[in-house]
């Protein structure tokens, strides 16, 4: 790594005020990406500011209708916590098959959304559900906030501070795991709340996470495995191509995927 | 330099450090506590585990002034003299070794295991939660053994031994 | 005594210090007023290297020193070695270029070693190393084994202008043209055995050390072989004489072959520590280990066996080219020649075998043994060679194997190797058995329901360890002798300390080798101590690889024994006023035979040492002794490996179901430590056959330099194994042990691909065997059904 300097505000605030200051600070959530790419001098920020110290930042509530997630809350509390199991199983999991168990110790849902790694889960299941991302500044719902490859709507200096996932869909995530890296190589988020279908995909699109909207068409009808049948599979020409998996065979996976995710989804 | 503290193994220490050191530098190369492997530079092969405030982290993935006021477990921590931890009986025991490199961090994973889900713990379960420990020697086999005996010895003792 | 003697399952002795955090590696050791060595790295594959400036690096905080293939050359410090000639069919010998642990006017590999930079620490010594500008005129990489030799390649070293190492040829073309001219079936298959990175937990480390005052050099390095590093590093870098050169290879967190060989980073640390006066500290990272380590296999293989109506082997020819890296790195030229081609022959009676190998040059990393070396790529040949003639010829697979296997020892097969000992039909019928082979066909039909396909492969192998009787290797090429070293010195109270030129890094020699000199002497197991891995308290030694260590290293312990039994009886016999004749010696007591008159061990060591019973005339005083022992043939394990999978042919994942290994290793010191070892192997061959291969681009860049992208096997990629024994000692050596510790990765592979070439009913598919990669064949499959 280079030589940074480092902070570690414990409130908020502080932490707002410091990323003011420093427009080329980074924030450190859970570390797991940034401190790999800075170990491999890939990256260079002046100075780190430390979240991990910031304790209104942590936490999962029940509020109304909504899961209101604390953007430093780790992956293994989201997994783990009662109230998320009970009011939308299927994001327990998701977080649970996140990186490996040491991993989820540290990872953080904030620092996964603002990261948005082509290959990460959250936001696949985020956007499916339509979940909103609160910042220091504002609201961004989730449809906007997944801009491209490693890109979001994140302004300089704004902070994540929750996440925001609307309860009561039928929803589950299936992934398949690059042999290497264990990253998702394909990740299909399945949800449908009433008349809203939504199919959203990560780990494969050559713009990061995308929906899929002939699926949702499709499952909207009937929401069932069987209704994929004959629904064209995403372009690969739209999607990532490498030696792990080819862009043909990650458009094949997306169709395993989604039918694994509408049945684990149903409940089956 | 700024300074940290933390305490390691019930000890507590303190030292200035560049805050580009990891945990796992400030506990090798600081605190000379050697157990504590590095095998890889992505956060995958897990041989750097320890527990921070009871719980398995990638020490090679940690800032150490992020631990200030941290709870620090080691390899080095697990044992009274040669009264062994049953986790590292079990591995003695059901040769879950072989060159050593990856096994601190295989111990400290296993025990993190058993913390999280109990001491009943059936072959997959091991499997699957291995995922983030890699061992070039073993071939996993004698490893699931060894963690299913350690965890069940686990049982029988009182938990949060640390 | 029973408990810890030969064949008992031990507890190690070792793991207390492993499993307590106590182990002590060589990234463990830090000398007083160390300095840390970054090496900067060729970016390119192929490169003249115009000019390297590191004035304003060497200007940089912490910065001690820099120094480049000019200091190399202005030291005169000799290139790395490959230590084994090959000759080429026409007898030319083979062509080896120039490796100098600095690049010197050419860069051939990404990671090639361009300069190094001395810092008072790594962060400093990194930050430099990225200020040295180094001018680089790139040329045309030459990246692909096949094309590799092709006219108009760039030549990467002058020395072989075709970039052909050699083109050598082993066995009888002739009598192989006549047996394919009566063949009535002929099975023809093409076969890659893909590029592996060996990957041994621990990183490769070296520190290096100078005492000025005594003008010596202390080296410790992450080695399999301390001696041979020294010798290479004393005869033929220069560096120091051997006794001014100390090698300490202390714990080694595995090696796998790849910490046999003499690399430039650590020749380079204790060059660097004199020039520098303080300790040079080296530690890879991850990324160099994948860039710079020496890779294993990589083969491109055609092969051709004929058979007779009945499907017996009539003959066998096969072609290979094998791709060596951009350098001849220490042993490289002996892995796809005599390691490789006179085990073509596998369990079988062959008449007939012709293989002709061409060694070439790449832009790649240099490639050696491996786990196996040049076995694993033999039994992959033939072994699929044989599962696919019988299902061309319509026989089952196993009965086809056992109609062939050899069933006379000793046997001599058509290249080189003289088989002495073996029962391969005990081995099938036992792994057939505890297989369950005869409930596949049901097992099947129950994955069929669930839409899964099932598959069932063998590997029957065979391997040739113990290396090597040194008379045989010096005649085909070995600049060494194979032999094995020891020295049991015991001590006045009657404890133990066994010297060996054996090293552990994983195989446990502190309890089994303790466990034969503890059984031998009659003495507790805790009495006895294994010393290893330091040139200064063992003299010399060949170290540990090609699973030696038992069969030649425990040999070579035996042979002390003997000396010390026999020197204790002299020693007995003055105590206790008989001759030494009548002397007996069992469970650790001398007794004055026919009589009650008897004194144990430890007294007769004190007595060695107190020396009042004889005189300095009679008998010299103390109980020490050594030994050199040579091996009089290779050993031969050999066994069955049965692999059965489920494939999902929605996502083209394997799963392997079960796994059964009947493996003969001869006497078994230590069967908890064999299995061990056994299910070691056994991974590493399913991650070859199904999860690893080191890929470059066509510019020579390393895609897979992390386990991002080299998959590397994890506990939910593998089953349990079943693992059961045969037993046939070898007499070759005293103890009857054959080896171990290269079976799993040998026999593997093809197990896997046999089954899953079973299971989709398709024959082309190359390792690894990834989900997309079968998943393509079940696509061609489903094709080829529909036309």
């Amino acid at each position: 790594m280079y030589a940074f300097d480092y902070h570690r505000p414990t409130t908020l605030k502080q932490a707002g005020n410091l990323a003011a200051k420093n427009a080329e600070a980074k924030l450190l959530a859970g570390g797991h990406t940034l401190l790999p790419t800075m170990k491999q001098r890939l990256a260079s920020p002046p100075a780190l500011i430390d979240l991990s110290g910031v304790a209104e930042l942590s936490g999962i509530a029940l509020k109304g209708r909504n899961l209101v997630i604390g953007a430093m809350t780790t992956h293994a509390e989201v997994a783990g916590s009662d109230l998320v199991k009970a009011a939308l199983p299927g994001l327990a999991v998701l977080a649970g098959g996140i990186g490996d168990p040491h991993v989820r110790h540290r990872g953080t849902i904030g620092g996964s959304v603002a990261n948005n790694d082509p290959s990460a889960d959250y936001p696949a299941g985020l956007l499916a559900l339509g979940a909103t991302i609160v910042t220091t500044k504002r609201r961004i719902p989730a449809s906007e906030f997944f801009t491209s490859l490693f890109s979001t709507a994140l302004e300089e200096g704004e902070i994540i501070t929750r996440i925001i996932v609307p309860t009561g869909a039928k929803f589950a995530y299936q992934k398949f795991r690059n042999p290497a890296s264990r990253y998702a190589m394909v990740g299909v988020a399945v949800a449908k709340k009433g008349a809203r279908v939504a199919v959203a995909v990560t780990g494969a699109g050559a713009d990061g996470v995308f929906r899929w909207a002939e699926a949702e068409a499709a499952l909207a009808r009937r929401f069932t495995p069987k209704s994929l049948d004959g629904v064209a599979l995403p372009d690969p020409k739209g999607l990532n191509g490498d030696i792990h998996a080819s862009a043909e065979y990650r458009s094949h996976l997306i169709g395993v995927m989604a039918r694994r995710a509408v049945l684990a989804a149903s409940g089956k | 330099m700024p300074r940290v503290s933390m305490r390691v193994n019930g000890a507590q220490v303190s030292a200035s450090v560049e805050p580009r050191t990891l945990l796992v530098q400030f506990l090798r190369e600081h605190q000379r506590l050697t157990g504590t492997h590095v095998g890889c530079d992505t956060s995958q092969c897990g041989a750097c585990v320890v527990h921070v405030n009871g719980k398995a982290i990638k020490s090679c993935t940690t800032l150490a002034l992020s631990c200030e006021g941290a709870e620090v477990t080691t390899i080095e921590g697990l044992a009274a003299g040669h009264d062994l931890h049953p986790m590292q009986a079990a591995f003695r025991a059901h040769h879950g070794l072989q060159c050593g490199f990856c096994t601190p961090g295989m111990i400290m994973a296993a025990i993190d295991m058993v913390n999280r889900l109990g001491p009943d713990l059936s072959e997959e379960t091991i499997r699957h939660e291995l995922e983030g420990n890699i061992c070039r020697c073993t071939g996993y086999h004698n490893i699931v053994k060894a963690i299913r005996a350690g965890a069940a010895a686990m049982g029988g003792m009182p938990l949060a031994a640390e | 005594m029973a408990a810890t003697g030969i064949g008992a399952r031990v507890e190690r002795k070792e793991d207390f210090r492993f499993i307590t955090g106590r182990g002590n590696y060589t990234d463990d050791i830090n000398r007083p007023g160390q300095a840390y060595a970054y090496f900067l790295r060729s970016p390119h594959a192929h490169a003249a290297i115009r000019k390297i400036d590191t004035k304003r690096a060497a200007g940089m905080p912490g910065v001690l020193r820099i120094l480049t293939g000019a200091d190399i050359e202005a030291d005169k410090v000799g290139g790395l070695i490959c230590g084994w000639m090959i000759h080429s069919k026409d007898g030319s010998p083979m062509k080896a270029g120039a490796h100098p642990a600095l690049a010197i006017g050419k860069v051939r590999y990404v990671g090639d070693h361009v300069a190094v930079v001395i810092a008072e620490s790594l962060a400093e010594a990194r930050d430099a190393a990225e200020a040295i500008v180094v001018d680089y005129a790139p040329l045309a990489p030459v990246v692909d084994l096949a094309t590799a030799t092709e006219k108009g390649q760039p030549a990467i070293h002058d020395a072989a202008p075709d970039n052909q190492v050699y083109d050598w040829h082993l066995g009888d073309k002739a009598a192989v043209d006549a047996a394919f001219r009566k063949a009535k079936h002929v099975t023809r298959l093409d076969l890659v055995n893909n590029r592996l990175v060996p990957n041994a937990m621990e990183p490769r480390a070296a520190v290096g050390d100078y005492n000025a005052g005594e003008d010596a050099f202390t080296l410790y390095t992450t080695s399999q072989n301390p001696h041979v590093a020294r010798l290479v590093l004393s005869a033929f870098t220069g560096i120091a004489p051997e006794h001014k050169l100390r090698v300490i290879a202390p714990d080694v967190g595995g090696g796998f072959g790849s910490k046999i060989f003499i690399y430039a980073e650590e020749t380079v640390c204790v060059w660097a520590a004199k020039k520098v006066g303080r300790p040079v500290k080296w530690v890879a990272d991850r990324t160099e280990e994948f860039l710079a380590i020496a890779h294993g296999r990589d083969h491109l293989t055609h092969a051709e066996m004929a058979m007779d109506a009945d499907g017996r082997i009539l003959g066998l020819r096969v072609k290979t080219r094998a791709n060596l890296g951009a350098y001849l790195s220490t042993f490289a030229s002996s892995v796809p020649t005599y390691l490789y081609a006179p085990l073509l022959s596998g369990q079988y009676n062959i008449p007939a075998i012709y293989a002709e190998v061409e060694a070439v040059y790449t832009n790649t990393a240099p490639v050696d043994a491996y786990r196996g070396a040049g076995r694993p790529e033999a039994t992959f040949v033939i072994e699929r060679l044989v599962e696919v003639a019988a299902r061309e010829m319509g026989q089952d697979p196993a009965q086809f194997r056992r109609k062939n296997f050899i069933r006379k020892f000793p046997h001599q097969t058509p290249v080189i190797m003289c088989y002495d000992a073996g029962d391969y039909d005990a081995a099938m019928k036992k792994a057939l058995e505890a297989h369950d082979v005869k409930g596949f066909a049901r097992r099947r039909r129950e994955s069929g329901r669930r839409g899964m396909l099932r598959g069932l492969g063998y590997s029957a192998y065979i391997e040739a360890c113990g290396i090597a009787p040194s008379a045989a290797v010096g005649s085909l090429g070995a600049g060494v002798g194979l032999w094995e070293s020891a020295e049991v010195r015991v001590n006045p109270i009657g404890t133990v300390e066994v010297l060996t030129g054996s090293h552990s890094h994983g195989q446990g020699h502190e309890t089994t080798f303790a466990q034969l000199v503890a059984g031998r002497l009659g003495i507790p197991i805790e009495n006895v101590s294994i010393v290893h891995g330091d040139t200064d308290k063992v003299q010399m030694g060949m170290g540990t690889y090609g699973s030696r260590s038992g069969a030649v290293g425990m040999s070579a312990i035996v042979k002390a024994l003997d000396k010390i039994e026999a020197k204790a009886k002299k020693v007995a016999s003055f105590v206790l006023e008989a001759s030494e004749t009548d002397i007996d010696f069992r469970d650790g007591k001398f007794t004055v035979r026919g009589t009650d008159k008897s004194i144990d061990f430890p007294s007769v060591a004190l007595q060695a040492y107190i020396a009042h019973k004889f005189t300095g005339q009679q008998l010299e005083p103390g109980l020490k002794e050594g030994a050199f022992y040579d091996p009089t043939n290779f050993t031969f394990p050999s066994g069955v490996h049965i692999c059965e999978v489920e494939i999902d042919p929605a996502t083209g994942v394997t799963r392997i179901d079960r796994w059964t290994a009947v493996d003969d290793f001869g006497v078994i010191i230590n069967p908890m430590i064999v299995e061990g070892q056994v299910h070691g192997g056994i991974a590493q061959g399913i991650g070859q056959a199904l999860l690893e291969g080191a890929v470059y681009d066509k510019t020579g860049q390393l895609v897979t330099a992390s386990y991002m992208d080299y998959a590397m096997p994890r506990a939910d990629d593998l089953p349990s194994f079943t693992v059961g024994h045969t037993v046939t000692p070898c007499p070759s050596n005293p103890l009857g042990i054959k080896g171990c510790g290269e079976a799993g990765a040998i026999a593997a592979p093809a197990a896997v691909i046999n089954a899953i070439t079973d299971a989709l009913g398709h024959e082309e598919i190359a390792m690894p065997a990834t989900p997309q990669a079968v998943w393509k064949a079940v696509r061609a499959v489903a094709a080829r059904a529909a036309e």
